[in-house]
């Protein structure tokens, strides 16, 4: 099954990357160093978090350096803000619906 | 519509989990049945210009609820809500999935707490949802998102031209 941000996120290793990231791009190495893991672990990662668009690949040279797609983050929060604004139409009906039961 | 009354809506990504409060200004006994009971419901459970048409609702451990949200166009999406556990007046958990109009789940779905409580006349209820996909159910929107959009943008601008008339 494809990832999706939910769970790339729920991952602690995962949040912290992406933290760095909206820092700076960084090479699969330099993260590797800085987590203190195997170029494998790493790779793991990087995988979920591409797959749900969460970073970017841009190959510079011989090296490719990920980058942080806010836009991804942003779309997500724009639906969840779209999710409340439900909620709260919902419930206000409720108040008109309880009004009238009372 | 009370503007004073509590609503708090908050995200924990990380957990896959959204919490939600709000306070209404009723007894627990009238906010419960307005949670649980089909006739209350379908006055209120969709956001408008959506409607809500609950099919059953057989309010028991292992009951269920089937309804369709159905947007101004007439297009329908189901959704099949299990209820889990019961106590009464202050507690209930549901597990919610969409389907499809055969009653068939499209896992996974999210697990649903209402929590009830009564201080002063004012019934609070919590609700903590958790998501094993929330962006599935993002997917699982879009249909209705685009129809929906397209329409508070025409009621936003026949609302311009109705202000700029008086």
């Amino acid at each position: 099954m494809k990832h999706d941000i939910f769970q790339a996120i729920a991952d602690p290793t995962r949040r912290a990357i992406l933290t760095l990231l909206t820092i700076q791009a960084l090479t699969p190495n330099v993260m590797a160093e800085k987590f203190d893991m195997s170029r494998q672990a790493v790779s793991k990662h990087i995988k979920v978090l591409q797959q749900c668009e969460l970073i970017k690949p841009e190959q510079s040279g011989r090296e490719i350096h990920y980058h942080f797609n806010a836009k991804k983050m942003q779309e997500f929060d724009h639906w969840l803000a779209q999710l409340r604004k439900n909620w709260e139409t919902q419930f206000n009906q409720l108040d008109q619906v309880l009004s009238t039961l009372k | 519509m009370n503007n004073d009354l509590l609503f708090d809506f908050t995200v924990d990504k990380a957990a896959q989990t959204i919490f939600i409060t709000r306070e209404f200004n009723a007894g627990l006994s009238l906010v419960w049945d307005a949670f649980t009971k089909k006739e209350i419901l379908d006055k209120w459970a969709a956001p408008a210009p959506m409607r809500c048409e609950t099919k059953y609702l057989d309010f028991k451990v292992g009951g269920r609820r089937f309804y369709a949200m159905i947007s101004p166009g007439g297009q329908e999406r189901f959704v099949l809500q299990e209820y889990t556990s019961i106590t009464p007046k202050t507690n209930f958990k549901l597990y919610n999935s969409f389907a499809d109009k055969d009653e068939n789940p499209e896992l996974p779905g999210s697990a649903w707490d209402h929590n009830f409580n009564e201080e002063n006349g004012i019934t609070k209820v919590h609700i903590t949802i958790f998501n094993e996909s929330l962006e599935r159910m993002q997917n699982l929107h879009e249909g209705f998102k685009i129809g929906y959009t397209l329409m508070l943008t025409n009621l936003d601008n026949l609302l311009a031209t109705l202000t700029q008339q008086s």
